[in-house]
């Protein structure tokens, strides 16, 4: 494409040698390509949501629901005012950190679904070792490092079984979730059950004053700002390191990069560790700053919903908060729906539905020259 | 004043949460009520931001968050942060002194109805094995496989009752694989104490045996096997509730009661319930409503064989034993761990 093009496209009055003039073309060939591509990273999924948003509408229209109504009132309940704004926020904070255990280990292009095990498993393991330490900085940080390596190995089990095995990883980590679910009921019913805890089965409090805060001058807990932080760390990692370059290129390539001599086997797991790391994290972030100790509250689906982000941000880290914001909001503002229009919550089901498929589909727009062609074919007639 | 009600799973589920969205649509027509509903709210920091949402956005004053474990830490916290918003939970858990003074608790004590149903399946089985499936070993479920057991053994002392613990409140798969196991092995009245009773129902009506539903009316779903159920009667809980607050009189923090306060009540007798099960059921059901019958007295031996309850000792429905409940009766095939 571009070099034939471009030598075609120059003006025969160039005092250059033809070479370097093809490599200045090249090179702003190369800028508007840059160019196009960040705008189609933030036009194509905005565009895409706005599709689904007036699929939606048409849909609300159908049941008789007038759809402007319903838009204000999802604005309203989502972003329209301060306290909505921080129950989005609040809402996103662990779906950021499950989405990392999908979205590291699909740069491989590994399809796991493991994040709502490492959460439960992540939660359990901190509220153990919560109860065993003292003062509550000592706590705090137990919590969050146990939690997160808990779910790290959990997914890297799943990873581990791909790399080593060959089991599907999308089928392993999936079943690993039901394992890890029945574990924390095992364990909360069993061994580590507060005695007192009748009617619902819970491990020993952590206590009152251990608990994690607030933001500072927000009504949403400090798990914001570890997801915020652990999303830029893994952005990082993914884009700027040599690691992140070597899992990309297993992603694109495997065989490519297995003749490049990369550890194919080791990078697999290790991403689908970092990946656990997150959703492990989330887990113990729902016991210090909500539960207080762990129980059945914590099989949630934040896991599930881990994976739409995920695949929503076309597996980047950064790409994520955004996502997570945007899903938190439809969380937020699909309550109101529900109260407002008296609509079922499985309509807040068909929106994610909708915009998960739109985005889906609009990955197919990437790369197109738009008004390129039409302008090639003009010359060519 | 606007109500606000927060459902753990789906309104429409035949089950818990429909129990309580029935007792929301009778609070609904009260003059000067207008009520907002919001299902799907897991127990974690979402519904505390549903609370606030309904206290923000739709300027609730009275909130029913209705799942047990909405209460601790949940309704706790959102009560002390909301001084002017009351909060009434469904369960029993609340404690003077220790819960803000904004919060109540109120709680029924389905296990009577559950007795009543135990005596119509005991006279109605062939092969005097009644099948439970329930979620979780915890001392409310026991009380209710305890209860059942007891009404079936009171009327046919070979009864015995076999239970399977699914592990979980909605596990609708392994509920559907636990009811077709206790038909297998020769059962042939199921109940049950899960959040939604439809697959067990629904299964125990295709396999052709009956079935004695929990938590609303299942009749619908098993025409010809359903024999009677234990429900809720949230509508005169709420109606009380709203009642109390809308004429400013003081209301109760811990508010509890059987089939002779109204909070349960028995499902209509089906088709198969002959007379004399129906007979033998409303005698039972007259001395609970007339405050004389006592379930658990002794003597009282639990399945493995050790006395629980001591000869001529008696647990009326509000001794605090009976909340800490941890056997299965004689009778029982099963174990609670």
């Amino acid at each position: 494409m571009g070099i034939g093009v471009s030598i075609g496209a120059l003006s025969p009055a160039t005092e250059r040698s033809p070479q370097a003039a093809t490599l200045a073309a090249a090179a702003a060939e190369a800028r508007r390509d840059a160019w196009r591509r960040s705008i189609e990273s933030v036009a194509i999924p905005l565009g895409a949501i706005a599709a689904a948003l007036v699929l939606f509408g048409v849909f609300m229209a159908l049941t008789g629901r007038n759809p402007l109504a319903v838009y204000h009132e999802m604005f309203r309940g989502s972003f329209g005012t301060a306290f909505s704004f921080q129950n989005t926020l609040q809402r996103a904070a662990p779906i950021m950190l499950t989405a990392l255990a999908t979205a590291i280990p699909l740069r491989l292009g590994l399809v796991v679904l493991g994040g709502e095990g490492a959460m439960v498993l992540g939660g359990l393991a901190a509220a153990a070792v919560g109860i065993h330490l003292h003062s509550p900085f000592s706590i705090k940080l137990g919590m969050f490092v146990t939690g997160s390596l808990v779910g790290g190995a959990w997914v890297a089990g799943a990873g581990a079984l791909r790399a080593y095995r060959g089991v599907n990883e999308t089928i392993s980590s999936l079943l690993l979730n039901y394992i890890a679910i029945a574990l924390l009921n095992h364990i909360v019913e069993g061994p580590l059950r507060d005695p007192s805890s009748l009617n619902k089965p819970s491990t020993l409090p952590i206590g009152d004053d251990n608990m994690l805060g607030n933001l500072p001058g927000l009504d949403v807990h400090w798990g914001l700002g570890f997801a915020l932080i652990a999303c830029l760390i893994a952005w990082f990692l993914m884009q700027r390191t040599t690691f992140g370059f070597a899992a990309r290129m297993v992603g694109g390539n495997v065989r490519a990069a297995l003749l490049n001599g990369l550890p194919v086997r080791r990078l697999i797991v290790i991403a689908t560790f970092l990946g656990g790391l997150g959703a492990g994290l989330a887990g113990a972030v729902e016991v210090a700053a909500i539960h207080g100790n762990a129980n059945a509250s914590l099989v949630t689906g934040y896991g599930y919903t881990g994976v739409l982000v995920a695949f929503i941000a076309r597996a980047n880290p950064f790409g994520v908060i955004p996502v997570a914001l945007l899903l938190g909001g439809i969380g937020a503002s699909g309550g109101l729906l529900q109260r407002v229009f008296e609509l079922p919550d499985a309509t807040v089901n068909v929106l994610q539905g909708t915009i998960f498929i739109a985005i889906l589909f609009s990955d197919s727009l990437y790369g197109r020259r738009w008004g390129r062609a039409k302008s090639a074919k003009a010359v060519a007639a | 004043m606007t109500v606000g009600f927060i459902f753990v799973g789906p309104k429409t589920d035949f089950g818990y949460n429909q129990s309580h969205a029935e007792g929301a649509a009778v609070i609904a027509k009260l003059p000067g009520v207008k009520i907002r509903e919001e299902e799907m709210v897991p127990e974690t920091s979402a519904v505390q931001k549903t609370m606030e949402s309904m206290i923000n956005l739709d300027n609730a004053t009275l909130l029913f968050p209705t799942s047990f474990g909405y209460f601790d830490p949940h309704i706790l916290k959102e009560a002390a942060k909301n001084k002017g918003v009351t909060f009434l939970h469904c369960g029993g858990m609340y404690q003077e002194g220790k819960h803000p003074t904004n919060v109540g608790s109120y709680f029924g004590y389905i296990d009577e109805a559950q007795y009543v149903a135990g005596i119509v399946a005991g006279l109605t089985t062939k092969s005097n094995k009644l099948g439970f499936i329930a979620a979780k070993p915890i001392p409310q479920v026991l009380r209710n496989i305890n209860s059942y057991t007891l009404g079936a053994k009171s009327v046919n002392p070979k009864v015995t009752t076999s239970v399977i613990f699914t592990g979980d409140w909605s596990m609708p798969v392994k509920e559907a694989e636990a009811a077709n196991s206790l038909i297998d092995q020769g059962a042939d009245v199921l109940t049950m104490h899960v959040d939604s009773p439809k697959v067990i129902v629904e299964t125990a009506e295709r396999r052709g045996v009956f079935v004695t539903g929990y938590h609303v009316n299942q009749s619908a779903l098993a025409p010809k096997g359903y024999l009677t159920g234990a429900e809720w009667n949230w509508g005169k809980v709420y109606t009380d509730y709203v009642n109390w607050i809308q004429g400013g009189k003081a209301w109760p923090h811990l508010l509890r009661g059987g089939l002779k306060e109204g909070f349960v009540k028995v499902s209509p007798y089906g088709k198969a319930v002959s007379a004399a099960a129906k007979k033998k059921a409303d005698a039972a059901k007259a001395k609970f409503m007339a405050g004389t019958m006592v379930i658990y007295k002794g003597p009282l031996k639990d399945n493995t064989g050790k006395v629980v309850i001591a000869a001529g000792a008696e647990q009326k429905q509000t001794d605090i034993a009976l909340e800490k409940m941890d056997y299965l009766v004689d009778g029982v095939v099963g174990k609670t761990h």
